[in-house]
C-alpha cells in the first residue's frame, strides 16, 4: 500500500529543473532517507511533495487512504521563526491549524493532542517558555511536536539535524525511529550519512547524473553508495 | 488642567477625537507583530505613500470624503504589492520604492497645481504629518471609523489561529494545507485599511511608527504571541490618549505626539527588557 508514489519527477523553479527523473514509492511504515550533494535537489523535491513547489513534469500520485496535505513538516529553520515571540505551547498548538476545518478556536481535542505530544517529546514542562531561549535540540523536539499535531500518518524532515551536536544528534535520531516504530512513515533528508541511514528502510540518492531509488540493503551495495559511505 | 480638560471634554469634537483615535490606535497596533515578522513593513510605508497620493486627487477632485478614493486606491495597491511579492517577477523593494515615491511626488505636484486653497505647503504638511484635522473631524467620519475598526477587530479575532500560523510558518501551514495565499491577502488588506484610518490620526508618514512601534515594544518584554498582541494594544492606546492629552493641553501636533510617545514607551520596554535579563 503506498502512500506517494513519484512518476519520472522533474522538480526545479520557474521551468527549470533542478533534478529529474526521480521515482519512488513511499509505503506505509518506510523510513525513506533522502541523501545527495548540496544543491542536488532534495529540499526542492521536499518541497515539491508537499506541494509547496509546482512540479516541472512527471506525477505525483497518492494512493489510498492517504491525501495530500496529511503530513508533519519539519523545516530547514528560517531566520523569521528565530526572533518571532511565541511560547512552546503556542507553536505546538498551531500545528492543528488544519484541523480546524470552519471553526476558528481550538477546542479540547486540539489541546489534548497538544498536549500529548508535548509529552511525549519531553517538552510539557517547557509549553510556557519562549521558542527562542530554546537550545537548538530543544527547538527541533518542539518542532517535531508540531509536527506529530498534523498528521499521524506521515513526517517529513528537513536536515533535521544540521547545528546540533553529536549528542543531542544521536537522541534526536533515536525519536525518530520510536517515531517510526510506532508506525509513523519518515521522509527525511540527511546528510550526516552514518547515523541517518542507519535506521532507513529506503535511500533515495540524488546524484550528478543518476538517481538511485531502492532499499538500504541494495543501496550499500550499490556504486552511488560507494563513494558516498 | 483638570479643570482645563473638563472644558474641553464638553465640545463633542474633543470626544469624537479620542473616540477616533483610541480606535485606530487599537486596530494598528493588532497587525504589528505580523508585520514585523513577515517583512511586510515596507509594504506599510509604501501604501502609506500611495494612501497620500490618493489623498492629493481626492482635495483635487472635491470629493466629499477623501475615504472614498485613498480606501480602494491602497487596497488596490496592496494586493498588487502583495503579487508582485509572490510572483518575484519585479523585485518587490525596488518595485515598492517606485511605487512609493511616485505616488509622493504626484500628490505633492496635484496639491501644487490644483489647490485652491492659499495655504499649499499647510495642506501637504497637514496630509504627510496629520493635523488637527482629528480635532474637526465630523460625526459622518466617527462613525465610519467605528465601522471599520469593528470589522478589523474581528476579522483579527476570528481569524487570530491562521493569522499565527501564517506568521510563524508559511510553508508548514500550506503543506497542512491552509490557503496561505488568501491570509496574506487577507492580511495585505487589513493594513491597507488600517493605514488608511491612521492617516487621520497622525498622518501618511508617521502611520507606519503606529503599526511598528507597539509590536516592537511589546517583544522586548514578552515572549509569547497572544501576550506581545495584548500588550502592544494597550500601549498603542496608553500612548495615543496620552498623546492627545498632551497635545490638547500644550498645543503641540497631534501626530508628533502621539508618535513621541510611542518612542518614549519603546524605550522604556528596552529598559525593561534589558533589566529583566
Ligand atoms: N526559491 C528558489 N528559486 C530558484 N532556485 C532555487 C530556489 N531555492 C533553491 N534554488 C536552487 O535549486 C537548487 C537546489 O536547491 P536545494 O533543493 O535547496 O538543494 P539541497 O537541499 O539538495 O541542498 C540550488 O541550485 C538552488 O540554488
Ligand atoms: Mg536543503
Amino acid at each position: 500500500m503506498a502512500y506517494i508514489k513519484c512518476k519520472n519527477l522533474a522538480v526545479g523553479y520557474e521551468g527549470k529543473p533542478v533534478a529529474e527523473d526521480i521515482n519512488m514509492k513511499i509505503e506505509k511504515g518506510n523510513y525513506v532517507c533522502i541523501v545527495g550533494e548540496n544543491g542536488a535537489g532534495k529540499s526542492t523535491l521536499m518541497k515539491t511533495l508537499l506541494n509547496l513547489v509546482k512540479p516541472i513534469s512527471g506525477e505525483i500520485l497518492y494512493e489510498e487512504d492517504y491525501n495530500a496535505y496529511d503530513v508533519g513538516y519539519l523545516p530547514q529553520q528560517t531566520q523569521a521563526q528565530m526572533d518571532f515571540p511565541a511560547s512552546v505551547w503556542e507553536i505546538v498548538l498551531s500545528g492543528n491549524l488544519a484541523r480546524l476545518k470552519h471553526r476558528p478556536f481550538y477546542g479540547p481535542e486540539e489541546k489534548s493532542r497538544t498536549k500529548k505530544n508535548l509529552k511525549k517529546m519531553d517538552m510539557w514542562d517547557k509549553r510556557q517558555e519562549s521558542f527562542r531561549n530554546l537550545s537548538g535540540g530543544q527547538k527541533q523536539r518542539v518542532l517535531l511536536a508540531r509536527a506529530l499535531c498534523a498528521s499521524e500518518k506521515m513526517l517529513v524532515l528537513d536536515e533535521p539535524v544540521s547545528g546540533l551536536d553529536p549528542i543531542v544528534t544521536a537522541d534526536f535520531y533515536k525519536l525518530i525511529y520510536k517515531l517510526n516504530q510506532e508506525g509513523l512513515t519518515i521522509l527525511m533528508v540527511s546528510h550526516d550519512l552514518k547515523e541517518g541511514l542507519e535506521h532507513a528502510t529506503h535511500v533515495l540518492h540524488m546524484g550528478q547524473d543518476k538517481i538511485f531509488f531502492g532499499t538500504k540493503e541494495d543501496y550499500v551495495k550499490s556504486e552511488e553508495s560507494r563513494y558516498f559511505v | 488642567m483638570i479643570e482645563q480638560l473638563q472644558t474641553y471634554f464638553q465640545y463633542p469634537f474633543v470626544k469624537y477625537a479620542f473616540i477616533v483615535g483610541t480606535l485606530i490606535a487599537l486596530c494598528s497596533s493588532l497587525l504589528g507583530v505580523t508585520l514585523v515578522l513577515k517583512r511586510y513593513s515596507f509594504i506599510g510605508d509604501g501604501l502609506s505613500h500611495v494612501a497620500f497620493g490618493a489623498m492629493a486627487i481626492g482635495s483635487v477632485l472635491h470629493l466629499t470624503s477623501n475615504n472614498l478614493i485613498t480606501m480602494p486606491v491602497t487596497i488596490g495597491a496592496a494586493i498588487l504589492l502583495l503579487m508582485g511579492n509572490e510572483s518575484r517577477k519585479i523585485k518587490g523593494d525596488a518595485a515598492i520604492a517606485l511605487i512609493s515615491v511616485s505616488s509622493l511626488a504626484l500628490g505633492y505636484m496635484l496639491m501644487n497645481i490644483f489647490s485652491s486653497s492659499a495655504n499649499v505647503s499647510g495642506d501637504v504638511c497637514t496630509t504627510l504629518f496629520g493635523s488637527t484635522s482629528i480635532l474637526t473631524i465630523q460625526i459622518k467620519e466617527v462613525w465610519f471609523t467605528i465601522a471599520l475598526s469593528a470589522v478589523v477587530i474581528l476579522v483579527f479575532i476570528i481569524f487570530y489561529n491562521r493569522i499565527f500560523g501564517v506568521t510563524f510558518d508559511e510553508n508548514f501551514a500550506k503543506a497542512t494545507g491552509i490557503k496561505t495565499q488568501f491570509y496574506n491577502l487577507l492580511i495585505a488588506i487589513i493594513i491597507a485599511i488600517i493605514i488608511v484610518l491612521g492617516m487621520n490620526l497622525v498622518g501618511s508618514l508617521l502611520i507606519s511608527a503606529l503599526v511598528i512601534f507597539p509590536a516592537l515594544s511589546a517583544m522586548r518584554v514578552i515572549h509569547n504571541f497572544k501576550g506581545v498582541v495584548i500588550l502592544s494594544t494597550c500601549l498603542s492606546v496608553f500612548c495615543a490618549i496620552s498623546g492627545l492629552l498632551i497635545s490638547i493641553l500644550a498645543s503641540t501636533p497631534v501626530g508628533a505626539t502621539i508618535v513621541a510617545m510611542d518612542m518614549l514607551m519603546f524605550f522604556v520596554c528596552c529598559a525593561v527588557g534589558a533589566l529583566k535579563k
